[in-house]
């Protein structure tokens, strides 16, 4: 049936200018990768608890030591274990060291280990997986077999090893966690790369003539940093949990100077006898700043894949 | 399948090849002999006790003399305890810890896949936001934060268990509880995550048409699929929960492996640190190749006679 237009006449209808540049004018502000990362980052509520979580620990692992008028390893025998209190705010352990400022050391040495550590794995992964991943072929076959065999020691035992091994102390920490840790990143890296060879976009965006750096900014970190900036959020809880683990073995920072896994294994004869506080900050802020990174970590893996970008 | 086994175990003989040779290397890298601290030892005897542990060879017999003694799996005899071979040690041991470690797998499998199954049923309800939330805390509470936290609440302060040592099922409550939490966690997670992916496969959409009941369709159907990658992680877990005894035997003064190699590692008693390590490394990698065996068995997808490369 043809449509009959009988009320509208035919002279109602005019042409208008027809603009082509105007219809390409995009006309809403185009949402880059990483504001629209952040936009939906801040949406998580508890990948932003994890933030701001994070923000409260580092603070206070910078200026905690230095508003404290105590000193870290200063010994004052007759005070030991004073229940918390205004003028110990943690109160004190078994040598009357106050407990405030140790903590915040160390979360100084948590820290640092966790966040050297990522660092280095990240550089190595980086250029270990993304060799393995451009040049194809035999390489890609050989260095990945090396990574499989590596990755299959344990490696915690290959870390406590090298430990008993060389001097006991925060560079050798975060060397005992590099020399296996950088495995996965390598892994990660490795299958990114292998991915960017076949992408059909790339080859579309190469097709309209797109320059190289913006298929770089566009097309290619987006797709491929994801994965990886989540590996780096998850190996700093993992290394702050190891550091805490070896220190608690006694294998990790030395006796006087603190560390959370040090701290907690010298009070544990103390939550017997009542004196919790020794126990509990230290305890309390590495399962709180592993637990920041983990669901910070959760949240950045919805975040950054672009898969969910709506 | 043959193909792929035998793949899988050169990959194997070569990782064990690699930790002992490390070990190795790291052990005659040890400055001084490790019998220096004998003290009251005349020349003589010093001579006779470096040709007893053929420590007057040069570094290649030993080399050679050392891959034998682990083929024929004897570690020699311990430095620091008197009349014990690391063999005695590990016999003692090595049962104890097996069974805590087998036990804690199967608590943390059983408990963690129910939740997971029950989180993934109930997506975005507040039984799965509180499912999850627990398995965030497990992942971030250190196994020895928990183990000194259950102590002092459910054994010292409500004196319901027993809070140290290996007797009754009972005395396995508390180091079960404080081990498992955190694969328990992983594993919620995993199969949480794989559940609501395999819940929306097209077979599942099937079987609700054809008027199965829920529950028919999650165990007979679903989760067949979304256990598979959690075999794949049993490996990993079985190295944690393994180093987890460590700290656990010491918290708890359990008669274990763990135990006796924490003190071996304060002692310095090379001999059992090293035999200990690789006896565990080689455990843990055949336990790896037992599970990657078992999942191609499993999974019918994977083709475990295609070329490789693929």
């Amino acid at each position: 049936m043809k449509p009959e237009n009988k009320q509208v006449p035919n002279e109602w209808f005019r042409w208008t200018e027809k603009d082509v540049k105007a219809a390409e004018v995009v006309s809403r502000p185009s949402l880059s990768y990483w504001s629209d990362a952040w936009y939906r980052l801040i949406k998580n509520k508890l990948a932003m608890l994890g933030m701001f979580f994070l923000v409260i620990v580092v603070f206070l692992a910078i200026f905690g030591p230095i508003i404290s008028p105590y000193e870290v390893t200063k010994m004052d025998q007759p005070n030991q274990f004073h229940p918390p209190s205004k003028d110990h705010w943690f109160g004190t352990d078994q040598h009357g060291r106050d407990v405030f400022t140790r903590t915040w050391y160390g979360a100084r040495v948590s820290l640092f280990v966790g966040l050297m550590a990522a660092l280095i794995d990240f550089c190595i992964g980086i250029i270990y997986g993304g060799i393995a991943g451009y040049k194809g072929g035999r390489v890609d076959n050989i260095m990945m077999r090396i990574v499989e065999v590596l990755y299959g020691i344990p490696y915690l035992l290959v870390v406590i090893l090298l430990l008993v091994i060389m001097e006991p102390s925060l560079t050798t920490i975060i060397i005992a966690l590099t020399v296996t840790g950088w495995v996965g990143m390598a892994r990660i890296v490795r299958g990114q790369v292998l991915q960017i060879k076949n992408y059909e976009f790339v080859l579309a965006s190469k097709s309209f003539g797109t320059n190289t750096s913006r298929i770089i900014r566009r097309n290619l970190i987006p797709n491929t940093m994801g994965p990886i900036i989540v590996q780096l959020t998850l190996t700093v809880p993992s290394a702050i949990f190891a550091e805490a683990f070896l220190s608690f073995l006694g294998l990790g920072i030395q006796s006087p100077y603190a560390s959370w896994g040090t701290m907690a294994s010298d009070s544990l004869g103390a939550i017997l006898s009542g004196h919790w506080w020794t126990l509990f900050f230290p305890a309390f802020f590495i399962s709180f700043t592993m637990f920041a990174f983990n669901v910070l970590g959760d949240g950045l893996q919805d975040a950054l894949d672009p898969k969910l970008r709506k | 399948m043959l193909r792929y086994i035998l793949k899988r175990f050169l990959t194997m003989i070569v990782t064990i090849w690699i930790i002992v040779t490390i070990t190795f290397v790291l052990m005659i890298s040890i400055p001084g002999s490790p019998l220096n601290e004998e003290r009251g030892t005349s020349e003589s005897v010093q001579r006779n006790l470096e040709s007893y542990y053929n420590l007057d060879q040069p570094y290649h017999i030993q080399y050679i003399l050392y891959l034998k003694s682990i083929v024929t799996l004897d570690f020699g005899p311990s430095i620091k305890q008197p009349n014990q071979t690391v063999n005695d040690l590990l016999g003692q041991g090595f049962p104890i810890s097996f069974e805590l470690g087998m036990v804690t797998i199967l608590v943390a499998l059983l408990s963690g896949v129910t939740l997971g199954i029950i989180a993934a049923l109930k997506h975005n309800g507040f039984i799965d936001y509180m499912a999850m939330s627990v398995a965030v805390l497990g992942i971030s509470i250190p196994n020895f934060v928990l183990s000194t936290l259950l102590i002092q609440q459910l054994a010292v302060n409500l004196n319901l268990l027993p809070p140290a040592t290996w007797a009754s099922p009972l005395h396995m409550v508390l180091p079960v509880a404080a081990l498992a939490t955190g694969p328990m966690a992983i594993i919620a997670r995993l199969t949480r995550s794989t559940m609501l992916e395999v819940l929306t496969q097209d077979y599942i959409k099937m079987a609700r048409a054809k008027g199965l009941s829920p529950w028919k369709i999650v165990i007979k159907h679903a989760l067949k699929n979304a256990l598979m990658p959690v075999i794949t992680i049993i490996g990993t877990l079985l190295a944690g929960i393994l180093t987890g005894t460590f700290v656990i035997e010491k918290i708890f003064a359990i008669p274990g492996m763990g135990r006796y190699f924490v003190e071996s590692i304060n002692q310095r008693d090379y001999p059992v640190i090293m035999g200990t390590t690789v006896f565990y490394s080689v455990f843990l990698v055949v336990m790896l190749f037992l599970v990657d065996i078992i999942y191609g068995l499993l999974d019918p997808r994977i083709k475990l006679h295609k070329k490789e490369g693929e």
